[in-house]
């Protein structure tokens, strides 16, 4: 198994792809043409390789949440464009298409349920919108979603997934991460486990705040978890960075993080976290 | 050696002129007194000119001035005791974050601050003020050290972003940042936060929470710099578009105060502050004392929760 090579390969070449439209669809990580249906069916885990496929926020509450438990909030909260935002593009226009395409208001969702029959307040983030960058509202959803764990003494779970801070809010975004953290120490005061889970992928700003202070820290197979983006890191040293560097493996090497968790186990390893941690 | 900005051009020209004349008139000529007094008034208006009208580019080239003084600069005109203190007690002393406690006129302080250096061989020392992991556990020891003895902290902050190589990230760079943000919002003394040359990003945010955000008039502030933002809109073109991803960033002090981030513009010398850093050391001394006064009439816990609320209101959106 030579887990790192083939994640590396599927970085360089299709970084953004989506699972395609039609009935199969070719593995990122061994390159086997897989049945869609037989994909969705294992979690969106290729059964050949183990390669974790990039799901969406619904597909998260689905796996993990008890059914007919789910309720979302602070589903309204909208982006506004308050630099009124023009370089390349217009960041009115880039809001605007990220709501066509996705069908969500945001980068993130907030949700409560159960999970094994034990209430939960969690957040969830899409990658596909506007890259789960964090503005203005991705911090608001997440610090509202933190304060409702602490009232209705819930765990709190954050399913991250961010290309980092969005910089079409300029220093609005930088200040999320102060948010952010500044309400997770609020909800540390009582006795909640706050549980941050990493997936493909989690830099920049979402890692340096909110993803990095979980009182447990779970991440994904193959997932690429850092603060710089390895692009800026080659660009910065002028070498070529090291095999697996920044992937979820790596990081649990150096301590970063609690477990590396296979999708398939990953409701029954909260669930017992949070067992652990009723009192 | 002084380095002389386009837009400073103008002005140093007239400037060498004037003492040039000034040399002359040691010969006493009624004449000659004239024309430096005509001049003089002309350098005032076209300094009065050129400094009212800088475009955020201009002002971000100011914020990275190579003559801008940085962190000691002030601790050495401020400080009449300055004891640095060293180090995170995990793995090393970072360099580009500077440390320890001092004496400002009768007030005990803690002072953390990014630290650049001035040429090639301090820059490389400095890591060119960019800081490792170390750097900011180092300034959390450092100001839980304050909060155990009751003393104010100032964090000074002008860094170009956190270091972005290999060991950083090894060491946890993300965790690092994120832990002091996290700290910082319930430290139990005044923390006041002062922007005095370039704040990018989390590499600055990282000694970034307080009570007060002060920003020295020629500063920036953002979430990533003009050349980094233009290099993601812009592929092509890249860095040649930074003066306008300084735009529509909006970066500066003026830019910060009208979003509500930023609480305090403190006004520099004519010409900025790298053209005189005792009087510019003087204005924030005073400020620093000021401030401290008034945070320190309260208590803690309104302290502490004006102070998330401060970062609760920050952002805009529709509900
Ligand atoms: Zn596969």
């Amino acid at each position: 198994m030579d887990w790192f090579r083939r994640v590396k390969k599927s970085i360089l070449s299709s970084e953004k792809k989506q699972i395609p439209d039609g009935l199969w669809v070719k593995c990122d990580g061994c390159e086997e043409i897989i049945y869609k249906k037989e994909l969705a069916n294992n979690q969106h885990v290729c059964h050949k390789c183990d390669y974790h496929f990039r799901i969406g926020s619904q597909q998260y509450i689905d796996m993990l949440l008890d059914e007919g438990s789910v309720e979302e909030f602070n589903q309204h909260i909208k982006s506004v464009d308050p630099l009124d935002f023009k370089a390349s593009k217009k960041y009115s226009d880039q809001l605007k298409n990220a709501r066509h395409k996705t069908g969500m208001e945001e980068a993130v969702r907030s949700v409560t349920g159960t999970i094994n029959s034990m209430p939960l307040t969690m957040a969830v983030m899409d990658f596909s919108f506007i890259g789960g960058s964090m503005g203005s509202v991705v911090g608001e959803k997440i610090a509202r979603a933190t304060d409702k764990a602490r009232e209705n003494k819930t765990p709190l779970v954050i399913i991250s997934s961010s290309g980092g801070a969005r910089m079409m809010e300029g220093a609005y975004s930088l200040m999320q991460m102060a948010k952010t953290s500044a309400r997770l120490k609020l909800f540390a005061e009582e006795n909640l486990p706050f549980i941050s889970l990493l997936t493909h992928p989690t830099t920049g700003g979402v890692t340096a705040s909110f993803a990095m202070l979980g009182d447990f820290i779970l991440a994904e197979p193959g997932a690429l978890i850092g603060f710089a983006g390895p692009r800026v890191i080659k660009q910065t040293i002028g070498q070529d960075l090291p095999e697996g560097f920044q992937r979820a493996e790596f990081l649990l090497d150096k301590g970063f993080v609690d477990r590396v968790v296979d999708r398939h186990h990953l409701k029954q390893e909260l669930t017992t976290i949070i067992e652990f941690c009723r009192t | 050696m002084q380095t002389v900005l386009d837009f400073e051009k103008p002005i140093v020209e007239l400037e060498q002129k004037i003492e040039e004349m000034r040399g002359l008139s040691a010969a006493d000529d009624m004449d000659i007194e004239d024309e430096v007094q005509r001049l003089q008034e002309k350098l005032r208006k076209l300094s009065n000119k050129v400094y009212s009208n800088l475009s955020r580019w201009q002002r971000y080239q100011l914020a990275k001035h190579p003559d801008r003084p940085y962190t000691f600069d002030y601790i050495d005109r401020m400080c009449s005791d300055f004891l640095e203190l060293h180090g995170d007690r995990r793995f090393g002393d970072d360099k580009a974050i500077v440390s320890g406690i001092g004496t400002i006129d009768d007030t005990k302080v803690a002072i953390i601050g990014h630290q650049k250096g001035r040429n090639t061989k301090q820059n490389v020392y400095r890591n060119f003020g960019m800081p490792n992991p170390e750097g900011y556990r180092k300034a959390l020891r450092v100001m839980q050290l304050a909060e155990k003895f009751g003393r104010p902290v100032i964090c000074l902050l002008d860094t170009p972003g956190a270091y972005p190589g290999i060991g950083a990230e090894e060491r946890g760079q993300a965790e690092a940042i994120a832990k002091n943000l996290f700290e910082m919002s319930h430290l139990r003394v005044p923390l006041l936060i002062i922007v005095i040359g370039e704040g990018a990003s989390g590499g600055a945010l990282g000694i970034g929470v307080g009570d007060r955000i002060l920003m020295l008039e020629n500063t920036w502030y953002s979430v990533i710099s003009p050349e980094g933002c233009a290099s993601i809109l812009f592929k092509e073109e890249g860095a040649s578009k930074a003066p306008e991803a300084a735009e529509a960033m909006k970066i500066t002090a003026q830019d910060l105060m009208e979003m509500k981030i930023a609480d305090r513009i403190i006004e520099e010398p004519t010409g900025g502050a790298h053209r005189n850093y005792d009087e510019t050391a003087k204005i924030l001394k005073k400020i620093i004392l000021e401030e401290i006064q008034s945070l320190e009439e309260l208590d803690t816990d309104t302290l502490l929760q004006q102070r998330i609320e401060k970062f609760s209101k920050m952002g805009t959106w529709e509900d």
